[in-house]
């Protein structure tokens, strides 16, 4: 068999194991939904009202709670890529941890398979907490304008940067030293869509967090997703969103591998 | 003609150095492991004698040394090496949230062995570990037994040529260790070359064709068990008696015996065999000394240690703790 053949069929089988992993211990995929439903309720019920009242923005009929769903279901499902990202953080570093990754190591399996086999496997975990956050959002009211074509782009441009936040997980989660580590370190990701225009109209900001936001990809992924759901803007704000993703993918991707092969050499004592 | 020994062998390690920081974990290790044969790398803990398993098995990288396992370099060759072997580590190396076959099967899948093929081998391994009723129960329920035999049997899915088992019965009770001891016996009998670590002079004794004893990261000794035993003096009988007077009527009849007055004991050396305890009890019998009762004391670790670097070995795993730690 050739190498790639190798990489994908030794990929395939290291998916299969961590989808049977998700699918025993459910619990870590309801704690990932968990988390950006509990946020979106706070803030449509808690926060909405007053925050819808100031917004007028495409999509949303008139001001208040209605028109704050509106607004933050976008920012919502970008909270849900990011915390979903945090999961592969602490599933590497608890695979990590046990010895089975050293039989691994000793096997002429392909280089990037154990690491792959986690990146798709969260890929797919966060997809499906994304369609679950959907239908939770339009139980709630929402009403997204778009077609089935914008449907497949937004979904796409989430996936995307979901598979890069992904990779920058698993670089941290190979990086830290225990498990505890690799649950904190990825926190920065859950806190980057709140200084986005996820939530608020980057307007409103102060100058200097009003620059960070309006350079940041997560308000780049943010306005593309909005403007395809909700009506608005998409055009440079969605090559930005796709810059961003292939970006980090591709220089986080390089990073793991490296840091995979650097534990190989250190993992003696 | 290094060549030609080189392929005749299943591993040749030739001056093997590693060291973390100051702290030189092997230095010069030099082994040659004959293919189909049983290898045992005697030591206390912290010894190297894992480092140097992890060496060979291409899961770290010597400092320098050259070093050829089934032919193959291991850090050019790694993959050709990986190809060969097995390895059963120290620490379970099994996937707790799977079951016993999906383990199995995961790892069929990961030798691309046809569906049919994998399927019958882990069915066969199941059975032959007496794993069959527990197949489907999820790993994190099983014994210390059953882990290591899964574990095992893992190592055995891709028929390697040459497996390493880094110290394969430290933990099991004396059933299960048997049943281990007979799984290597049978390896070797279908061509299979085995490097064991082991701290036990009786598990090396009784598998090994060859041993060497590792002390600080250095071969101490080498030899197949009855040179190696040959070199040991820590073999004798222990006599005890009921009264003081006995203990000194036994002491002038065995001249080259030890005799303990506060414990009212004896040691006299020998090698443990029937020969020489009928010669002892003979003597005593004749002049008509009573001994209460006798224990054997077979050379153990510790008597090899001693013998060959002239200090306990738990002294050994204090100094090693505290390089561990620093």
């Amino acid at each position: 068999m050739s190498t790639v053949a190798n990489t994908l069929t030794d990929s395939a089988t290291m998916l299969r194991r961590n989808l049977k992993h998700q699918r025993r211990y459910p619990s870590l995929t309801l704690m990932l939904a968990g988390f950006p439903i509990v946020f979106l309720l706070l803030f449509v019920y808690v926060f909405g009202g007053q925050l819808g009242s100031g917004l007028d923005v495409p999509g949303a009929t008139h001001g208040g709670r209605g028109a704050y769903l509106t607004y933050v279901v976008p920012g919502i499902l970008i909270m849900t890529v990011a915390s979903a990202a945090l999961g592969t953080a602490i599933s590497i570093a608890t695979d990590m941890t046990q010895g089975i990754i050293d039989r691994f190591r000793t096997m002429a399996i392909a280089r990037a398979a154990v690491l792959t086999g986690h990146v798709i496997g969260s890929l797919l975990q966060t997809l499906a907490v994304l369609v679950l956050v959907i239908l939770v959002s339009i139980a709630l009211g929402f009403r997204p304008t778009a077609n089935p074509l914008e449907w497949v782009a937004a979904l796409a441009v989430l996936g995307l940067f979901s598979f890069a936040l992904i990779w920058l997980s698993t670089a941290l989660g190979l990086a830290a030293k225990s498990v505890e580590t690799a649950s904190n370190t990825p926190m920065f990701l859950t806190l980057l869509p709140f200084l986005s225009s996820g939530f608020v109209l980057t307007a409103t900001l102060p100058v200097g967090l009003r620059q960070f936001a309006e350079y940041q990809p997560f308000t780049s992924v943010t306005q593309t997703v909005r403007g395809l759901l909700v009506g608005g803007p998409v055009g440079s704000h969605a090559f930005a969103a796709i810059a961003w993703s292939i970006g980090i993918a591709v220089a986080c991707y390089i990073w793991s591998i490296r840091l995979y092969d650097r534990r190989r050499a250190a993992a003696a004592s | 003609m290094t060549i030609a020994t080189s392929a005749g062998s299943a591993i040749r390690a030739v001056k093997v150095r590693k060291s973390y920081g100051d702290h030189d974990v092997l230095e010069d290790v030099d082994l040659t492991v004959a293919k189909r044969t049983i290898f045992a790398l005697l030591g206390p803990n912290g010894a190297g004698k894992t480092t140097m398993v992890r060496i060979l098995s291409t899961l770290i990288r010597a400092d320098s040394g050259d070093i050829r396992v089934m032919g193959h370099d291991v850090e050019i060759e790694a993959d050709a090496v990986r190809a060969a072997i097995g390895v059963t580590g120290q620490f379970s190396a099994v996937d707790n949230l799977l079951t016993g076959k999906e383990n199995l099967q995961l790892m069929a899948d990961l030798e691309h062995l046809r569906r049919d093929a994998g399927r019958n081998k882990v069915a066969g391994l199941l059975e032959r570990f007496e794993l069959t009723d527990a197949a489907d129960r999820l790993v994190s329920t099983y014994s210390g037994g059953m882990r290591r035999r899964l574990d095992l049997a893992m190592t055995l899915v891709g028929s390697p040529q040459l497996i390493f088992l880094d110290e394969p019965t430290t933990g099991l009770d004396p059933r299960s260790r048997r049943t281990v001891w007979q799984i290597i016996r049978e390896l070797v009998a279908d061509g299979v070359t085995i490097f064991l670590t082991t701290q036990y002079l009786d598990e090396a004794d009784e598998l090994a064709d060859m041993v060497a004893v590792l002390d600080h990261g250095r071969i101490v000794a080498q030899g197949t068990p009855a040179e190696l035993k040959r070199r040991i003096a820590g073999g004798h009988a222990e006599l005890q008696f009921a009264e003081p007077i006995a203990l000194r009527a036994a002491a002038d009849v065995l001249p080259n015996a030890t005799p303990d007055n506060d414990q009212l004991t004896l040691q006299v050396p020998g090698d443990g065999s029937v020969a020489s305890l009928r010669h002892v009890l003979d003597k005593l019998h004749d002049a008509r000394i009573d001994v209460a009762s006798l224990s054997l004391h077979t050379p153990d670790l510790d008597d090899v240690f001693f013998a060959v670097t002239g200090r306990p070995t738990t002294a050994d795993a204090d100094h090693e703790q505290k390089a561990l730690q620093s």
